[in-house]
C-alpha cells in the first residue's frame, strides 16, 4: 500500500531506493537455510527459499511500476566499493527499463522453478539416497538467484562480473550436486569441471575486454564508457573492435555458442530445476544481455556485431542438427537451448536488439517449462521404474536410465498435465503461431532476412531442425507403446510440481504479447535503454515461410516418429534414412573428441612435459640437486676443509702448541732446589750490583 | 794497633764469599743455615768497619738489630729444620724439591 501511495504521489524514484532489496532477499534466504534449515526440515527450507525469491520478484514488480512512473531510470548507490587513486568503482544499481526486464523474468521464472523444486528435489534426494542434500540444493539455489540479480543490476562492468562469476559458481556446484554420481562415479563432478573449466575461458575474454576498456576509457562504469567512447569517433574503432570481441568471446562461454558452447550439454548432469533455470532459462542468457547492456560499444564495431550474428547464427543450425540425433530427453532440450541462444546472438548480432531480448524472455518460458515437464517425465518413469522393481526381478541388460526416450513411449495417457504442458512448450519453441515463441523467433528472422540473408537461411535451416526435433521427442515420448516396464508404470507428479509447470504454459501461451508485431510494448519499452530503434517491419513472408518450414518438419516427424511409434529395440527410423549423418548427429559430430584431442590432450602432455622434464626433471633434478644442493654442499665442504680446519682451527692449534712450549721450556726452570733460586738471586744481585757500580 | 779499613772490608768480603759458596754447594741444612748466619756476619762487619772509619754510631745501630733480627731467625730456621727433619727424616735440602715444575 505504502508502494501504491508513492506512486500516487509521484515520489516514484523513491522507490529505486529499494532496488538493493532483491539481492538481499534470496540472501536473506540462503542464510536462514544455511543455519537452519536441516534443523527444521524440507517445508520450512521449501517455504524460506521460495518466499525469498517470491519476495525478489515482488521487489522487482516495484521497481517496473517506479520504473513506469519515471521511466529514464536511476543509479542507486549503495557503497563505495573500489577506490584506488583515480579508479572509483561505487557498488550501484543500474536501474533502468533492460535490467528491470531482466529482473523480472529471473525473479519470476526462478519462483515458479523453486516451487516446482520443492516437489522434484523432495523426491531426487530420494531417488539419489541422501535426503539430507535437500537443504543444500536450495541455499545454491537461492545464492544463484543472487548472484544473477548482481549480474543484471549492476552499473559497471566490475559489478556485472561479480555477478558473472557468481552464476558461473552456482551452476558449477548444482551440476555436480550429485558429484559421486554419473560415469565412472565421478561423471557429475567431470561435467561440472568441464563446464567450469570452458567457462573459464570464455571469461578470461571478458577480463581482457574489460581491462581494455579501462585502458582506453579510464573507467569502467557502463554510462561513462558509452560516453566515452561515443566521444572518440572513428579513432577508436580498432580498440572497440578489440573490447567488442573479448566480450563474444565472454559471451560465447556462458551463453554456450560456438566454439564454447561444449559444456551445456554436459551441464544435464545436474537436477532438472537447475538445467531448467541455470542452463536454460536465467544464466546462460547473460552472454545476450550483457551484449545487449553494451549494444553501444557493438554498434560502433561492425565488424564485431557481424561476427557476434555469425556465431550466433553458426551455433543455431549446428546445435539442432545435433539435438536431431539425441535420445536423452534433457540432451536434446539442451542442444535446442543451445540453438535457441545461437538466436538471440545472432539477433543481438545483427543490431536487432529488441528482438534478441524478446526470444531471451519467450524462450525463458518455453525452455523452462519444457525442462520442468522434461523433470516431471523423467521422475514419472522413474516412480514407474520403482513400482516394477518392486513387483519383478529387475530386468537384466543395459542399466536403467531414466532420461533415455527410446525407454519411453505412450506417456500421454499417464501423464496427462505433463503431456499438455509439454506440448504446449514444443510447440511454442517450434514456433507455430499464436504462442510465444513464433513471434520471437519469427522477429529475428525478419531481420535476419532485411540484413543478411546467409544468416537468415541458417536460421531458417535451424528453425526447421527446431521443429523437426521437438516433434520427434513428442512422438517418441508421449504416443505409440511404452517401450519399457518403467514408462509402463509411469505416474503422474504432484501438484506442487504440475502448479508452477501450468503458470510456465500459460506465460508460453501468451508470452507473444509482450511484443506483437504493430504495438511493440517491450520495444517501446526498452527504448528508454536502448535508444530509438527502428522497428523491425513484421513481414508475412517471412512468417510464412517460417511456419510452413515448421509445419513440414513437424510433419516430417510424424511421418518417421507418428505413423508407426517406434517400437521397443527398434532403431531409429533416421538412421536408416539418413546413414553416417545420423551416426554423426548422434555422436555430436564428435566435437568433444575432437577437443579432447586437439586440445585437452596436447594441454595434458604439456602439462606433463612441464611437471616432469621441466619440473622434476630440470628444476628438481638438476638445478635444485645437482646445481643448487651439490653447490651448497661443495662449498660447505672447501669452507670448512679448506678453511676452517687449516686455517682458523691451524692458527690458534698454534698458538696454542707455542704457549704450550714455551711454558714447558719455563718449567725447568723450577727445579725445586732452593739453591739454584739462590743462585739466581745472587747472579741477579751480581748484575744490579754491577750496572751499579759500572753501568 | 791500627788496621787499615780496607783489610776488614776484604776479610768481609772473604767471608760473605765462603757464605755463599757454603748456601750454594752444601746441602745439610744446619750449614746452609750456618753459611747464611757467616753471610750476615760478613754484613755486619762491613758496617763496623764503615763506622769506625766515618766515625758514626748508626753503622753500630745497624749492628745491634742486625744481630736481634738474626738471632730470631735462627729461632724460625731451626724450627723450620726440626720440622723438616720429622718428615723427612733428613736435613738435606735437595729432598725438599717438591716445588719442581
Amino acid at each position: 500500500m505504502d508502494v501504491m501511495h508513492a506512486l500516487e504521489t509521484g515520489t516514484a524514484a523513491g522507490l529505486f531506493a529499494y532496488a538493493p532489496l532483491i539481492i538481499l532477499f534470496p540472501i536473506v534466504g540462503l542464510v536462514a537455510n544455511l543455519l537452519v534449515g536441516r534443523r527444521l526440515g524440507e517445508r520450512f527450507v521449501g517455504i524460506v527459499a521460495s518466499g525469498a525469491v517470491a519476495l525478489a520478484f515482488v521487489v522487482a514488480v516495484v521497481q517496473f511500476l517506479a520504473l513506469r512512473a519515471q521511466p529514464e531510470g536511476a543509479r542507486v548507490m549503495v557503497a563505495d566499493w573500489i577506490a584506488i587513486d583515480s579508479l572509483s568503482i561505487p557498488w550501484a544499481f543500474k536501474i533502468d527499463s533492460l535490467s528491470v526486464t531482466m529482473m523480472l523474468m529471473v525473479s519470476g521464472v526462478s519462483a515458479l522453478i523453486h516451487i516446482y523444486a520443492v516437489g522434484y528435489m523432495h523426491e531426487d534426494v530420494r531417488f539419489q539416497g541422501d535426503p539430507g542434500r535437500y537443504t543444500r540444493f536450495f541455499i545454491y539455489f537461492n545464492l544463484f538467484v543472487a548472484a544473477m540479480m548482481v549480474l543484471v543490476t549492476g552499473d559497471s562492468f566490475l559489478t556485472l562480473f561479480v555477478g558473472w562469476e557468481g552464476v558461473g559458481l552456482c551452476s558449477y556446484l548444482l551440476i555436480g550436486f550429485w558429484y559421486e554420481k554419473g560415469g565412472g562415479g565421478i561423471g557429475n563432478a567431470l561435467a561440472g569441471n568441464k563446464a567450469f573449466i570452458v567457462n573459464r575461458i570464455g571469461d578470461f575474454g571478458f577480463l581482457i575486454a574489460m581491462f581494455l576498456a579501462f585502458w582506453a576509457f579510464g573507467s569502467l562504469q557502463f554510462d561513462e564508457v558509452f560516453e566515452r567512447a561515443e566521444a572518440l569517433g572513428p579513432a577508436g574503432a580498432g580498440v572497440l573492435t578489440a573490447i567488442t570481441l573479448f566480450l563474444l568471446v565472454g559471451a560465447t562461454g556462458k551463453s554456450a555458442q560456438i566454439p564454447l558452447y561444449v559444456w551445456l550439454p554436459d551441464a544435464m548432469a545436474g537436477p532438472t530445476p537447475v538445467s531448467a533455470l541455470i542452463h536454460a532459462a536465467t544464466m546462460v542468457t547473460a552472454g545476450i544481455y550483457m551484449i545487449t547492456r553494451n549494444h553501444v560499444l557493438f554498434e560502433l564495431a561492425p565488424f564485431s556485431s557481424g561476427m557476434v550474428a555469425w556465431v550466433g547464427a553458426a551455433t543455431a543450425l549446428f546445435a539442432a542438427t545435433i539435438a536431431v540425433g539425441q535420445y536423452d530427453i534433457k540432451k536434446v532440450l539442451a542442444y535446442s537451448t543451445i540453438s535457441q541462444l545461437g538466436f538471440m546472438v545472432a539477433a543481438v548480432g545483427l543490431g536487432a536488439y529488441v528482438a534478441g531480448m524478446f526470444h531471451l524472455i519467450t524462450h525463458a518460458f518455453f525452455k523452462a517449462l519444457l525442462f520442468l515437464s522434461a523433470g516431471s517425465v523423467i521422475q514419472g518413469v522413474e516412480r514407474g521404474h520403482h513400482h516394477a522393481a518392486h513387483g519383478h526381478a529387475p530386468p537384466a541388460g543395459a542399466p536403467f536410465d531414466p532420461n533415455d526416450m527410446r525407454g519411453m513411449g505412450g506417456l500421454a495417457g499417464r501423464m496427462r498435465v505433463t503431456f499438455f504442458v509439454y506440448l504446449v512448450g514444443a510447440v511454442a519453441l517450434a514456433g507455430i503461431p499464436p504462442l510465444a515463441g513464433f513471434f520471437s523467433k519469427d522477429e529475428i528472422l525478419a531481420e535476419a532476412s532485411r540484413q543478411n540473408p546467409a544468416v537468415y537461411v541458417l536460421l531458417s535451416a535451424a528453425a526447421f531442425l527446431t521443429a523437426f526435433y521437438m516433434g520427434r521427442q513428442i512422438w517418441m515420448v508421449f504416443f505409440g507403446r511404452p517401450r519399457s516396464q518403467a514408462a509402463e508404470g509411469a505416474v503422474e507428479s504432484p501438484l506442487v510440481m504440475t502448479a508452477p509447470l501450468a503458470g510456465l504454459a500459460l506465460l508460453s501461451l501468451l508470452g507473444g504479447a509482450l511484443n506483437l508485431p504493430g504495438i511493440h510494448t517491450l520495444g517501446h519499452w526498452l527504448e528508454h535503454t536502448l535508444g530509438t530503434l527502428e522497428a523491425a517491419e513484421f513481414n508475412p513472408a517471412v512468417a510464412l515461410v517460417s511456419v510452413g518450414l515448421a509445419a513440414l518438419a513437424i510433419g516430417l516427424a510424424w511421418l518417421l516418429y507418428g505413423r508407426s511409434p517406434l517400437a521397443e529395440g527398434q532403431p531409429d527410423p533416421l538412421r536408416r534414412l539418413l546413414g553416417p549423418v545420423f551416426v554423426g548427429m548422434q555422436n555430436k559430430w564428435k566435437v568433444d573428441e575432437l577437443y579432447d584431442w586437439l586440445i585437452v590432450r596436447r594441454y595434458v602432455s604439456l602439462s606433463r612435459f612441464l611437471a616432469e622434464s621441466v619440473d622434476g626433471r630440470f628444476w628438481h633434478d638438476w638445478f635444485h640437486d645437482s646445481v643448487l644442493a651439490q653447490g651448497f654442499r661443495r662449498s660447505t665442504s672447501w669452507l670448512s676443509y679448506g678453511f676452517d680446519l687449516p686455517v682458523v682451527d691451524g692458527f690458534f692449534n698454534g698458538l696454542a702448541r707455542l704457549i704450550g712450549q714455551a711454558a714447558a721450556g719455563l718449567r725447568r726452570l723450577q727445579t725445586g732446589y732452593a739453591r739454584n733460586y739462590a743462585l739466581a738471586l745472587l747472579g741477579g744481585a751480581v748484575v744490579v750490583l754491577g750496572l751499579l757500580l759500572f753501568g | 794497633m791500627n788496621v787499615p779499613t780496607a783489610y776488614l772490608l776484604m776479610l768481609a768480603a772473604v767471608l760473605f764469599s765462603i757464605g755463599v759458596i757454603g748456601v750454594l754447594l752444601r746441602r745439610n741444612a744446619i750449614i746452609v743455615f750456618m753459611s747464611i748466619e757467616l753471610m750476615t756476619n760478613a754484613g755486619n762487619l762491613a758496617f763496623i768497619a764503615f763506622a769506625r772509619e766515618l766515625l758514626s754510631t748508626a753503622g753500630q745501630v745497624f749492628v745491634f738489630f742486625t744481630i736481634a733480627v738474626a738471632a730470631a731467625e735462627v729461632a724460625v730456621g731451626l724450627a723450620l729444620v726440626v720440622a723438616i727433619f720429622r718428615t723427612k727424616h733428613s736435613i738435606d735440602i735437595d729432598q725438599m724439591s717438591s716445588l719442581k715444575g
